[in-house]
C-alpha cells in the first residue's frame, strides 16, 4: 500500500507550536498476511473461497446426483463419517445435510448442544478434536459464533462444512438460491420465470437423462461465469444486518455479474453494507426495490430483534412485507424465495409464500442437492469430468 | 558493585542532546563517566576494580527503553505472565523500565500491593513502576488515596482496561491526581458506545458478521476528558490518553495541545502498523482494545508520529495463554504481547521505512515516556542518571519467533515478521540484565 501525505516535521518535544515546511514522502505500510485458509481443499468456509469453476463443479454435481439412481448413489460415499456439530437448533439445515450425506451413503451422527452431547464448558477445539478421534471425515459445523468454522478447521485440520456462523456466512445457503434463480433463468431474456419450475421437475430430467437426451437449455445452467447472472437483479429484504444468507448472496452474486440490492430500515441495514463489495447497493424505499427486481429474497424477521432495536413491527410491515397487492403491482414477474424458516403473516403474506410466483419450497429440494454435491467435495469422492 | 565500561559504541542520548561515538562507564547502578572512545578519566585511571568491559563497536549504546503500558498480570493471573517473565520479556526487548498496569487481581489499588509488585521476591529484571487504580476496584466510582500510592511508588493511576465514564468521578480523579502530582492515565472507551463489539466498526466487521466498536467511543470520551481538563486548567491536572487509535481522537488532542493544554498520548506499535484487515480470518491474537482501526486511522497514528503530536511508544504488552485465545473470535480476551517486538518494529518502520531520526525513535520509546512518568534519572544517560542502558545493533535484520519469547504467553500477530535492530546487552542498574547469544 502507498499513500501521501504531508509530512511535518517537528520537534520530538512537547512543543507542538513548531511549524516546518511540509514534504510529500511516499509511505509504504505493512503488507495484510495472505491467509492461509482453507488448509483443506474439501472445506467450504466462505463463498468467497469458490473459484468459479468450482461453483460450476459443485452446481454439475448437484445435477449429476440429483438425478442419479438412489442406490448407485448410495456407494459414493458408503460408510464414510460425517459429524454434524449443531450448535444452535436448525431443523432445516440440519436435515438436508442429513439427508444428503446418507443419500451417498456415509454414516452420519448429530452432535447437538441441545442434546447435551457437548461436553458443558468444552471449548470448540476440544470438541472437534474429539470428534476426529472418534473417526470423523468431516465436520458440519453450525456455530452461533461469526467464524467458528476458522477455527474449527485450523484445530482438526479436517475438510469443514459451514452450515451457518454466526451473522457471517452460509455458504451453502447461496448455492442453492444460485441453483434455484438457475433454474427459472432465461438467458435470452435475462429474466427469471417462475413458472419454468413446472417444465425443469427433476422428475422430467432424470427421465430425460436416462434416455440419453442432452437438455440444452432447458435444465439449469451448471456452468456460471462472471458475466452469467449479467442483468439479474436479486434484492434482499429485511434484517440484512443480523443475516448470514444475505452476507454469503451479496458476496456470491456480484461475481456471477448479478446486481444485489439490499432493502431495510436502517436498524436492519446499515450504510456501510454496501462497502462490502462491488455489485451491492442499498434501496430503502420497497417499493422502488420491487421495481428493480427479478429475483426477491425475503429474509426471516425476528419479532424480538425488531422490540430491542425499539422498531414497531406495525410500521415495519408497513414497509417492508411482501403482500401479494405489492407484488402484483411492483414485481409481478419476479421470482420470490425466503430461505427459512418463513413467518407466514410477518415478512411475507401466506398467499405470496404459496403464490405462483414462490420458489420456497423448490428451495428446499435445491438444498439436498447441493449439499450432496459439497458433501462430497468435502470427501474427496468427486469423480473425474469424464465419468459424469 | 561492578562496574561495567561500554567502549566503542555510538551513544544516542537525545534527552542530553548526544548523538557520537562515546566511552560509558557504570559503576554503584548509575552512569559515572562518558567520554570520546579511549579518553575516559575514571575508565583508564582505574586500578583494582572488578571490571565488566563490553565491545560496542559497530552498535548503538542508548538510554534504557521505558514502556508506560504493559500488563504483567501479577497478583492474580501468573498463568499468563510473571513480574519474572513480563520483566525477562523487556530486557530481552530493551525495556529497563516498565509501568504495570492495575487491572490485576485483586485490582491494584492500595498501597499495599503497589509496594508488594516491588519487592525483590517478585524477581524483576528490570524496573516495575506500578500505576494505580484511580477508582476503588477500578470501578469508576470512589477515588483511591493518591498520595498513599504515590508514597507506596505508584507513578500515576488509571482504571485502564475500563474508561473512567462518570464526568464527576472524571474530573474529581484530574484533580486529586493533580494535587499528588499525578497523570490519570485513560482507558478511552465508551462502553455505552462499544457494547458487544470486538473489533473496529466498519465494512470489515459487518463482513466478518462481527460486532463493531465505533472509533466515536475513543473519541468522545477524549473530547469529554479534555472539556475536563479545560475546566481545572488552574490545577496542573494532566491527562494522558493510553492507546490512542482514532484519527478523531488524535486530532482532539492535538487542539488540546494547542491550547496549552497538559494532555498527552501515547501510540502502540500495532495501532500504528496494522489495521483491521489483519484480522483475517478471525485471527484471535489480533483482537485486542481499542482494536485495530481502518487504515485511515492507521495513518493518522504514524502522521502523529512524524509531526510530533504522540508523546510516546507504548506497547500495552497483554499476554494471554493460548487456551484462551483459541476460542470463537468474540469470546478470546483482547490484547497481545508486545516488549519483545516494540524496538524492531520501530526501528524497521519509524526510523528505517518513515525516515524518522533515530534520536526521536529513541526518545519516544525512552526520554518522553520517562519524562510523562516524572522517573527520574531515566530515559537519559547524562552522568548521574540510573545506569539504564540497551545496547543494540542497528543493522541486523531478523526474524521474531513468538514461540523464543521470553514472555509466558505467545499471543502477537508479529510472530514471523521481521525486525530491524537486534538487543545485544540491556542494562538495568548497572546489572546486565540481558545478553544475546
Ligand atoms: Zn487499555
Amino acid at each position: 500500500m502507498l499513500r501521501f501525505w504531508t509530512l511535518e516535521a517537528g520537534p520530538w518535544t512537547l512543543n507542538m507550536n513548531a511549524a516546518v515546511a511540509p514534504a510529500r514522502r511516499p509511505i509504504q505500510t505493512p503488507p495484510i498476511p495472505d491467509s492461509p485458509f482453507p488448509y483443506h481443499p474439501g472445506s467450504l468456509l466462505s463463498v468467497d473461497d469458490l473459484a468459479l469453476d468450482e461453483v460450476s463443479r459443485i452446481l454439475e454435481r448437484a445435477t449429476a446426483l440429483d438425478r442419479e439412481d438412489p442406490l448407485q448413489r448410495a456407494r459414493i460415499l458408503a460408510k464414510r463419517r460425517v459429524a454434524l456439530l449443531f450448535y444452535e437448533s436448525s431443523t432445516r439445515t440440519r436435515t438436508s445435510f442429513e439427508l444428503a450425506a446418507k443419500s451417498l451413503g456415509a454414516d452420519t451422527t448429530l452432535i447437538s448442544s441441545l442434546s447435551s452431547s457437548i461436553e458443558k464448558g468444552e471449548s470448540l477445539k476440544d470438541t472437534g478434536l474429539t470428534i476426529k478421534a472418534l473417526g470423523a471425515e468431516t465436520i458440519i459445523l453450525r456455530h452461533n459464533s461469526s467464524g467458528a468454522p476458522w477455527l474449527l478447521e485450523e484445530a482438526t485440520r479436517l475438510p469443514i462444512l459451514n452450515a451457518g456462523d454466526g451473522m457471517h456466512e452460509h455458504p451453502t445457503q447461496a448455492l442453492l438460491d444460485l441453483r434455484t434463480i438457475l433454474a427459472h433463468f432465461d438467458p435470452q431474456s435475462r429474466s427469471c420465470h417462475p413458472e419454468l419450475s413446472k417444465n425443469r421437475h427433476p422428475e422430467r430430467s432424470r427421465s430425460a437423462a436416462q434416455n440419453g437426451e442432452v437438455e440444452g437449455s432447458a435444465f439449469p445452467i451448471v456452468h456460471v461465469t462472471a458475466d452469467t447472472l449479467a442483468g439479474v437483479t436479486v434484492t434482499i429484504v429485511g434484517d440484512i444486518q443480523h443475516s448470514r444468507v444475505a452476507r454469503s448472496n451479496m458476496r456470491l452474486l456480484p461475481r456471477l455479474g448479478g446486481r444485489v440490492v439490499l432493502c431495510g430500515p436502517p436498524q436492519l441495514l446499515p450504510e456501510i453494507a454496501t462497502q462490502t463489495g462491488p455489485g451491492v447497493s442499498i434501496e430503502r424505499d420497497f417499493e422502488a426495490a420491487l421495481r428493480q427486481s427479478t429475483v426477491v429474497m425475503m429474509l426471516r424477521i425476528q419479532a424480538e430483534r425488531l422490540a430491542g432495536l425499539q422498531l414497531d413491527l406495525d410500521e415495519y410491515q408497513a414497509g417492508y412485507q411482501l403482500t401479494g397487492e405489492r407484488l402484483r403491482e411492483f414485481a409481478p414477474r419476479a421470482l420470490v424465495l425466503h430461505p427459512g424458516p418463513i413467518i407466514r403473516g410477518l415478512e411475507l403474506t401466506a398467499g405470496v409464500a404459496d403464490g405462483p410466483q414462490s420458489a420456497i419450497v423448490e428451495q428446499v429440494r435445491h438444498g439436498v442437492a447441493i449439499r450432496m454435491a459439497v458433501v462430497e467435495r468435502a470427501l474427496g469422492a468427486i469423480p473425474q469430468k469424464d465419468r459424469l | 558493585m561492578t562496574a561495567i565500561l561500554i567502549r566503542n559504541g555510538h551513544l544516542v542520548d537525545p534527552a542530553a542532546g548526544v548523538d557520537a561515538k562515546k566511552d560509558i562507564l557504570l559503576k554503584n547502578g548509575r552512569v559515572a563517566e562518558i567520554a570520546g572512545p579511549g579518553k575516559g578519566k575514571q575508565a583508564n585511571g582505574a586500578q583494582g576494580e572488578e571490571w565488566t568491559v563490553l565491545d560496542a563497536s559497530g552498535l548503538i549504546v542508548a538510554p534504557g527503553l521505558v514502556d508506560m503500558h504493559v500488563h504483567l498480570r501479577e497478583p492474580g493471573q501468573s498463568y499468563k505472565e510473571t513480574i519474572a517473565t513480563g520483566t525477562a520479556a523487556a530486557a530481552a526487548g530493551g525495556f529497563t523500565a516498565v509501568a504495570a498496569m492495575p487491572n490485576t487481581n485483586p485490582v491494584n489499588d492500595s498501597p499495599e500491593t503497589t509496594r508488594w509488585m516491588q519487592t525483590p521476591e517478585r524477581g524483576a529484571a528490570v524496573r516495575v513502576f506500578p500505576i494505580a487504580a484511580a477508582t476503588r476496584g477500578s470501578k469508576g466510582e470512589a477515588l483511591n488515596d493518591y498520595a498513599a500510592l504515590k508514597a507506596a511508588g505508584a507513578v500515576a493511576v488509571t482504571d485502564d482496561g475500563l474508561p473512567i465514564l462518570k464526568d464527576n468521578v472524571m474530573r474529581e480523579a484530574l484533580a486529586a491526581a493533580a494535587r499528588a502530582g499525578l497523570s490519570v492515565i485513560q482507558h478511552a472507551e465508551d462502553t455505552r458506545l462499544t457494547n458487544g463489539g470486538c473489533m473496529n466498526l466498519g465494512p470489515t466487521s459487518f463482513k466478518l458478521g462481527l460486532r463493531g466498536m465505533p472509533p466515536e467511543a475513543e473519541s468522545s470520551l477524549v473530547e469529554r476528558d479534555i472539556r475536563l481538563v479545560a475546566d481545572l486548567r488552574d490545577s496542573r491536572a494532566h491527562l494522558h490518553v493510553a492507546h490512542i487509535s482514532t484519527a478523531a481522537a488524535l486530532a482532539a488532542v492535538r487542539q488540546a495541545r494547542r491550547n496549552g493544554l497538559r494532555v498527552t498520548c501515547e501510540v502502540t506499535p500495532h495501532h500504528f502498523l496494522l489495521t483491521e484487515e489483519h484480522v483475517g480470518k478471525y485471527n484471535t491474537h489480533a483482537k485486542m482494545n481499542p482494536p485495530l482501526r481502518s487504515a485511515a486511522d492507521r495513518d493518522a497514528m504514524i502522521e502523529g508520529i512524524l509531526d510530533g503530536v504522540v508523546d510516546a511508544i507504548a506497547t500495552d504488552h497483554a499476554p494471554h495463554a493460548a487456551h484462551e485465545k483459541q476460542v470463537e473470535f468474540e469470546r478470546a480476551p483482547n490484547g497481545m504481547t508486545g516488549l519483545e517486538t516494540a524496538l524492531g518494529l520501530c526501528l524497521r518502520w519509524l526510523h528505517q521505512e518513515w525516515k524518522l531520526p533515530l534520536g526521536r525513535v529513541l526518545s519516544l520509546l525512552s526520554a518522553q515516556p520517562a519524562a510523562l512518568l516524572n522517573l527520574k534519572g531515566r530515559g537519559t544517560l547524562a552522568v548521574g542518571s540510573f545506569a539504564d542502558v540497551v545496547v543494540f545493533d542497528p543493522k541486523a535484520e531478523w526474524v521474531f519467533r513468538a514461540r523464543d519469547s521470553k514472555s509466558k504467553s505467545r499471543n502477537t500477530p508479529f510472530d514471523g515478521w521481521t525486525m530491524q535492530g537486534k538487543v545485544r546487552w540491556t542494562i538495568s542498574e548497572g546489572r546486565i540484565a540481558y545478553a544475546s547469544e
